[in-house]
């Protein structure tokens, strides 16, 4: 079950090259819950966006680097981090709630009420 | 004659493609410790005339599990890093998981110059920051014509 939206499906604006931050996403009976991992990011350069059911976590690099390093060697070769979710109809865009702390955010999406789980009886006959 | 001896191996070949990529990617020239690409902490290393600069990206670690140490010119990263993922079976489902969970070690070696005494760290938005500084001796000097 993959919820990834690729960046392409919208032509008009070619979005800045971005990491893929890696991301954890567990579902229980009353939300859906994901981690992602976004080191160097600062709090005020995190931005989260939901836009109809389109999720999108953006940050950009806000590291402490000295004036005239050169750089020897980048595994982290981009200045930012950007992910695209789908998210699903029984989701509650408008209650998202989320916690960012030493890289790591962790965001809390609800079900809404009418999609929580209900006990069916089963009738037999 | 010879392709049935050796017959090739499709994986093989794609290990080689990806070697191949990954140095015509990387444009630093890999050292005998590897490029060590894909680790856990990711590493940026930068110079400056008087120091080395580390970022170690190791997000959501207790900064009191981290372990720095300078050996012989070697640095050395380690720690360990919980993640707080429900157990399978408590009524939840893991839909991704691609974070990483456990303990790490990254090994650098450093630059002659670099001073074993001289190294700070410091951790803040889940990046560990390690300055090391640069003997004075290695340091351009300017050389007065008399």
């Amino acid at each position: 079950m993959s919820n990834d939206t690729p960046a392409l499906n919208k032509p008009q604006q070619r979005p800045e090259p971005a990491l893929l931050p890696p991301v954890d996403v567990v579902e229980d009976a009353t939300g859906i819950t994901l981690y992602a991992d976004l080191p160097g990011v600062p709090k005020d350069r995190l931005q989260l966006n939901v836009e109809g059911d389109t999720l999108t976590i953006e940050g950009a690099l806000g590291l402490n680097v000295p004036e005239g390093m050169q750089p020897a060697q980048a595994e982290i070769g981009l200045g930012r981090y950007r992910r695209v979710f789908t998210l699903s109809k029984e989701l509650d865009a408008d209650k998202v709630s989320a916690e960012f702390a030493n890289g790591v955010l962790r965001l809390r999406i609800p079900k809404a009420e009418h999609a929580q789980p209900r006990r069916v009886e089963v009738q037999i006959q | 004659m010879y392709r049935s001896q050796f017959s090739r191996d499709l994986f093989a070949d794609f290990d080689r493609l990806q070697r191949e990529m990954t140095q015509a990617l990387d444009q630093f020239n890999p050292t005998i410790r590897g490029a060590g690409r894909g680790g856990f902490p990711a590493l940026n290393v930068g110079h400056t005339p008087q120091t080395v600069e580390i970022y170690a990206f190791a997000p959501g670690v207790d900064p009191k599990s981290l372990d720095v140490q300078v050996d012989r010119g070697v640095l050395t990263i380690a720690g360990e890093r919980r993640l707080q993922l429900p157990e399978s079976g408590s009524k939840t489902t893991v839909h991704i998981d691609e974070r990483y969970s456990g303990t790490f070690r990254r090994v650098l070696s450093l630059p002659d110059d670099a001073d074993p005494a001289g190294v700070t760290a410091q951790y803040r938005d889940g990046v560990l920051h390690i300055t090391v500084r640069r003997r004075e001796s290695a340091q351009p000097r300017r050389i007065t014509i008399q």
